[in-house]
């Protein structure tokens, strides 16, 4: 059972019990508080779907101390489903890694006829939330417990996006620090985490665990490397990584894996340059392998961009060959903080 | 490509999302359609993925796989020929 990635709440007889909309003094259903604040504390993000008035939901949430916990709350009196699909949007994640709670049966319905993927549950059922499998992550990480303010900060960025005379300004005016390393035993649980979590652009869409990423962390026949952005809204966290074999003359890249929230960013052509460059700068020649799981076209597509040709193939399977002839400049509005060798 | 929009509507299109994106920003600079945008410097490599999305949803069409190089991105004049192949 795929993990929850987020949990989209109905209000009235859900959170609450009563109906705003019809002045009763709504009261939180027991043991409510609780269960939102270990979610979010389990890096599972939250919003709402709710048909009611937005300040006045809005204004109850705040009184009740909970409305800093929902992102993107959609409140008003459209289909549920097309909430849904906003939330989706926004959050950039995938419709299979929601869960949505309502008490209404029709609700749930319309949400699950127009997406079969997303998981409901009646909130009648909502004692049983912090037990279900899917919403119990193996580990948490520094990432997971700062998920949502991550979230909030992307929102803030966006906001000065969109009154930045030119992307280019804005860009600039971020700061971005992109920094790239070997793992070591702390970034372990992250990268298993990201492993596990990044469908979009993972190169091969093989999800490592942490015993065996650990054992690639110490062979010297393979390289592990995580990056980390950051920019002055704060971290994004540990958000690539790399799995590098470099026992022969030609290094091949085994895995490639971004977050999606980053993607925008570029840093994926940033982190492709830099491989490049050191493979170059060694003498080697730079082959990656990349599976094609339906959902990893992104990732195809920053390799192809980058200059890399297929040359072998075996179903779905690709093996692709950069001749290291073109590698494109680091864009200069992104500081990147690297080793020249990675062997 | 199976949607019918004409060629001027699609170059014209083209050059307004590039220019929107330049990284320069001298005034006189004038978008020409066989300018390579990456060698002049107007944009970046990471821009290509930017372009593509936007080609994408603007054209509602999907490029080949095959077709996804940055040659092909390169300037106004080669997107079009791939489009229209």
């Amino acid at each position: 059972m795929k993990e929850i990635k987020c949990v989209v709440w109905d209000l009235d007889h859900t959170l609450w019990d009563g109906i705003l909309s019809e002045g009763d003094p709504v009261k939180l259903k027991d043991g409510i508080t609780e269960i939102i604040k270990e979610l979010d504390h389990r890096g599972i993000l939250l919003s709402i779907s709710s048909k009611n008035n937005m300040s006045d939901a809005m204004a109850q949430l705040e009184q009740f101390g909970l409305k800093e916990y929902f992102l993107y709350p959609q409140i008003n009196w459209s289909p549920k489903s097309e909430s849904m699909k906003i939330i989706k949007d926004k959050l950039n994640i995938g419709m299979d890694t929601f869960l949505f709670i309502d008490d209404q049966g029709f609700e749930r319905e319309e949400v699950a006829s127009i997406h079969p993927d997303i998981r409901t549950l009646n909130a009648a059922e909502y004692h049983s939330l912090l037990t279900m499998p899917a919403l119990n992550p193996k580990m948490l990480t520094a990432e997971s417990q700062r998920r949502r303010l991550m979230y909030m900060e992307e929102e803030i960025r966006q906001e000065e996006e969109k009154y930045s005379e030119t992307p280019r300004t804005f860009l600039e005016r971020l700061n971005m620090k992109f920094t790239i390393a070997k793992a070591n035993m702390e970034d372990l649980k992250r990268a298993e985490e990201l492993t596990v979590r990044t469908n979009q652009l993972n190169s091969t869409g093989i999800q490592y665990d942490y015993q065996q990423l650990e054992q690639f962390m110490t062979d010297p026949d393979y390289c592990l490397l995580v990056c980390e952005l950051t920019d002055r809204f704060g971290s994004y966290g540990k958000i690539g990584l790399v799995l590098l074999e470099t026992r022969t003359d030609i290094w091949k890249i085994k895995l490639l894996l971004m977050s999606c929230r980053i993607v925008s960013r570029g840093v994926g052509t940033v982190l492709l340059s830099y491989i490049m460059k050191t493979a170059k700068a060694a003498g080697k020649r730079l082959q990656a392998e990349f599976k094609k799981t339906g959902r990893n076209r992104q990732m195809m597509i920053a390799y192809q961009l980058a200059n890399f040709i297929e040359v072998g193939r075996d179903k779905d399977e690709l093996l692709l060959e950069n001749d290291l002839s073109t590698i494109q400049p680091y864009p200069p509005y992104i500081e990147i903080i690297a080793s020249d060798q990675l062997v | 490509m199976n949607t019918k929009i004409n060629d001027k509507e699609i170059r014209r299109e083209l050059k307004m999302y590039i220019e929107e994106n330049m990284e320069v920003f001298d005034e006189n600079i004038d978008l020409r359609d066989n300018d390579n945008i990456f060698e002049k410097g107007f944009v970046s490599s990471i821009f290509a993925m930017r372009l593509l999305t936007f080609i994408e949803s603007t054209f509602k069409t999907e490029v080949k796989d095959e077709d996804i190089n940055l040659a092909n991105f390169s300037s106004i004049d080669n997107i079009v020929r791939m489009l229209e192949k």
